[in-house]
């Protein structure tokens, strides 16, 4: 698994920054795979795409 | 008091003119201990000149990303290691987004492209993407395409476009450390015709790009010989990848001596808080700044981070006695 934020292992290092971030920030990252999603950001919302993942939304 | 301000109270708030260059430098540089009386004197020139409605904006990326200019501030610029991947809104999107920012209250729905000026593509996503918006929302329409020929100035006049955004974002001395790929002379011819098409000008900067206290009055005097009808601040979110993306965020007070100075130099715009509040202001700041000179507020989420939710916005704006304008008001 990798953080959604900065795209490293989740497990290694700390990501206390990249959660706090992420208050105010979609996710960049597919956590499965590490390739950066294709992030539409609307008032309301966000979704992230994987090509190889899927759909992720607020 | 000191004497800055009592000369700042005879002429912006009795008289109506906005402070010069070094009367502005002098406000930023007011101490700590000066700051309510400050914020008390922009509040009430905001009240005297503005009112006490607030204007309510939602904005959008129809085009995300993968921008060609090197604006260093900018998770969008494609000339960076930014997470920032391009990305096109669809048309039933955009509405659905301008719906949602109408059913705020809001009168204003921008639209914004991550790009150096509009193409082909984006002239004609915006004719269809104005068309249907006008046809489903009660909404009125602004647009952000960077740099404009004469031609597109006049496409987005006919095509309902009321108020068009472009930023110089910071003053002219500061802006060849901030952007490389285009001047801000560049910006300010399309920010003319802008102006000489009837559209009403909205053009605003970042604080915190690494300008001095000085260029920050520069910048306020430029802007106030633009004569805008809008003015966005934003504050600078460092982003990831980006140049300036290790850069110190504004401190909160100093954000607000600086929406302090920036009504005192433009008694009658509407200054706008845009992007960077939540993390230099928070909600005890951004409360202070709304009875320190901001009259607008953009609601929900940016271009590519998230605000706080709409609610909380209209909530405080409640609060503090604060009407949302509505649209009957802005015609
Ligand atoms: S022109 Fe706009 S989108 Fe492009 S890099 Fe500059 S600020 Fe970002
Ligand atoms: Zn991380
Ligand atoms: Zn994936």
């Amino acid at each position: 698994m990798f953080c959604d934020r900065c795209g490293e292992p989740a497990s290694a290092g700390d990501h206390t920054a990249c959660a706090a971030a992420r208050e105010l920030e979609p996710p960049r990252f597919c956590p499965e795979c590490r390739r950066r999603m294709k992030v539409q950001v609307v008032p309301t919302g966000w979704t992230a795409a994987c090509v190889e993942h899927g759909l992720r939304e607020s | 008091m000191p004497q800055i301000l009592d000369r700042a109270r005879a002429r912006v708030l009795d008289g109506g003119a906005g402070l010069d260059q070094a009367e502005i430098l002098e406000i930023l540089r007011l101490p700590d201990e000066d700051l309510p009386q400050l914020l008390q004197l922009a509040h009430d020139v905001r009240m005297k000149w503005c009112g006490p409605e607030v204007e309510v904006e939602g904005i959008v990326s129809l085009k995300t990303g993968g921008c060609p200019e090197d604006c260093h501030f900018c998770s969008q610029s494609g000339l960076f290691a930014s997470p920032v991947r391009s990305v096109w809104l669809d048309i039933p999107s955009l509405v659905e987004a301008a719906r949602q920012t109408a059913a705020t209250g809001a009168t204003e729905f921008c639209i914004v492209a991550a790009v150096r000026g509009p193409d082909r593509r984006l002239m004609d996503q915006m004719r269809e993407g104005v068309k249907a918006i006008k046809e489903a929302v009660d909404i009125q329409v602004a647009a952000s395409l960077g740099m404009l020929s004469q031609e597109q100035v006049d496409d987005l006049v006919e095509m309902g476009v009321h108020r068009y955004n472009h930023n110089l974002e910071t003053c002219r001395s500061y802006f060849p450390n901030v952007v490389t790929t285009h001047s801000w002379e560049e910006r300010w011819t399309t920010l003319t015709m802008v102006r000489e098409s009837g559209m009403e000008v909205c053009c605003g900067g970042i604080l915190g790009l690494g300008e001095t206290i000085e260029q920050r009055a520069e910048f306020a005097a430029q802007l106030a010989a633009l004569d805008p009808h809008e003015v966005p601040l934003n504050f600078l979110n460092p982003r990831p990848g980006t140049p300036l993306g290790d850069r110190p965020v504004v401190e909160g007070k100093d954000a607000l001596r600086a929406i302090a100075a920036f009504r005192l130099a433009m008694p009658k715009t509407i200054l706008r808080y845009a992007g960077g509040r939540e993390i230099t202001l928070g909600d005890l700041g951004t409360r202070e700044g709304l009875l320190g000179g901001i009259n607008a507020v953009i609601v929900g989420n940016y271009l590519t981070t998230l605000g706080r939710p709409a609610t909380a916005d209209l909530d405080l704006l409640q609060d503090l006695k604060m009407p949302v304008k509505s649209l009957s008001a802005t015609f």
